[in-house]
């Protein structure tokens, strides 16, 4: 928190676009860039372990869907701030904390659109594999989920554009990636440059994964029409 | 390593602590604060959004942009956006700061739904109400308003509960609400204030959803109600 009273710098000497600042911070700005990924796709990447198994399971047994659907809605429901906050005692300042906290925002939007793609296969499909003398398993794996899959990936892009701003929070405990240098820039009494700079850090990476996974998802599903999801 | 599970038998003492339920950093005025910013923040929203995406999914146009700035939106980090707007020096830190950089969080989410709840009537509908003498207009009121209704209260209930939550990160900014505690519980290395903190902002989060839920289901006319727990995939547009 800047201390008060202290004035701030005019517009000539602070601007938000720097090339100066962008040159002179290489090696910092990579570094963030870096954690930044590795933050995302750890996060992701553990929701994603956990989510395909929940929704197997779910699936299978009925009762728990609602149970499930309701405790991953709820933790979704929590607030960033508050749930790294509450990992904190526990893990400490480290990559664990934010990593966890993320992965079960992620797991919402994973679990919920895997459930509701498997559930939205035609049945007379799932029939008409049975009648091949298809069995449970293969049926999962050879008819339900590639016809699932856009529906899957479509949960997976999305839960890895939002997890790319959430990181940002995790500068709270050291580990936010660009929110590190966002923060930092604010409390070095608005230092505009790396503020902007690292604002656009994270609008590139998101940009960068949503155009990837946008592309995975098309390829894996060329009958489904683009943006129909 | 953190501080381990020791300091939190502090929290239920510090949360049943009449001396934190009272002056200007209790409890209640810090909750208050959070309400009063996320309100504000959605009225400003509403009143630009509402208005925009009515006209543009009645008359049709801006489909893409409509329904993608929500996209868009969710690639720029809430954090960026508070600390942006805090530092321009007409705005500053504080609470004003929050409450501009919400609405600016909760535009485009609501713009997508409006647009989506009234581009997505079925054209034969208006016809029908052409035909029963009904103006542009009535059109309008009568027909379409009432048939967006479901998507739009669904987009107001999603975007207010993100906005609650978001709220708490105005302490980041020098701004009030019940992130302060976390904010300051960090700052002096107070765990007991960190998790009671984070405890009052996950509560007030899931109570809003709550409430916001059962405000939805008033807001909904009864024909289009629908049937709960019916999980739907989250598609780009939210609810």
């Amino acid at each position: 928190m800047p201390a008060p009273g202290v004035a701030l710098p005019t517009d000539a000497s602070n601007p938000w676009v720097s090339w100066d600042y962008v040159s002179t911070h290489v090696p910092e700005l990579l570094a963030a860039g870096r954690e930044h990924v590795l933050l995302t796709v750890a996060s992701v990447a553990l929701a994603l372990v956990v989510a395909f198994p929940l929704a197997v399971l779910v699936r299978r047994y009925r009762v728990l869907t609602a149970a499930v659907l309701t405790v991953s809605g709820v933790l979704y429901t929590i607030p960033a701030l508050a749930l790294i906050s509450l990992l904190w005692p526990v893990f400490g300042l480290s990559p664990v904390t934010v990593v966890l906290a993320l992965a079960l925002y992620a797991l919402l939007v994973v679990l919920r659109n895997t459930v509701v793609g498997l559930d939205e296969v035609d049945p007379a499909v799932v029939d008409a594999a049975r009648g091949m003398g298809m069995g449970r398993r293969a049926i999962l794996w050879r008819v339900e989920l590639p016809l699932a899959l856009p529906t899957i990936l479509a949960g997976i892009r999305i839960a890895t554009v939002s997890t790319v701003g959430l990181v940002t929070i995790g500068a709270l405990v050291g580990y936010g990636g660009f929110g590190g240098l966002i923060l930092s820039g604010f409390q070095q009494n608005f230092w505009h440059a790396q503020i902007f700079t690292a604002t656009l850090g994270c609008v590139l990476l998101a940009t960068v994964f949503e155009v990837l996974l946008h592309w995975v998802q098309h390829r894996t599903a060329p009958w489904a029409r683009a943006g129909a999801r | 390593m953190g501080a381990g599970w020791g300091p939190l038998m502090g929290v239920g003492a510090w949360l049943t602590d009449p001396a934190n339920w009272s002056g200007p950093n209790g409890i209640p005025v810090r909750t208050w604060q959070q309400i009063i910013m996320s309100l504000l923040a959605m009225a400003i929203a509403l009143a630009i959004a509402l208005p925009l995406g009515l006209l543009l999914g009645h008359l049709r146009r801006g489909t893409l942009v409509a329904t993608n700035i929500s996209n868009v939106g969710r690639a720029v980090p809430t954090l960026a956006v508070l600390i942006i707007v805090a530092s321009i020096p007409a705005v500053g830190v504080g609470d004003a700061a929050a409450v501009l950089a919400l609405a600016v969080f909760a535009i485009p989410p609501l713009v997508t739904n409006t647009f989506t709840g009234m581009a997505s009537i079925d054209p034969e509908l208006q016809d029908a109400g052409s035909g029963m003498g009904m103006g542009r207009r009535q059109r309008v009121l009568r027909i379409e308003v009432p048939l967006a209704t479901p998507l739009i209260a669904a987009g107001i209930r999603t975007t207010s509960v993100q906005v609650v939550a978001t709220a708490s990160l105005a302490a980041l900014v020098g701004g009030g609400g019940l992130g302060r505690y976390v904010v300051d519980g960090f700052a002096l290395q107070d765990t007991t204030l960190i998790v009671a903190g984070a405890l009052l902002t996950a509560l007030l989060a899931v109570v809003a959803e709550g409430v916001l839920a059962l405000l939805e289901r008033a807001a909904t006319p009864r024909g289009l109600r629908q049937r709960p727990a019916q999980a739907r995939a989250i598609a780009d547009t939210v609810g």
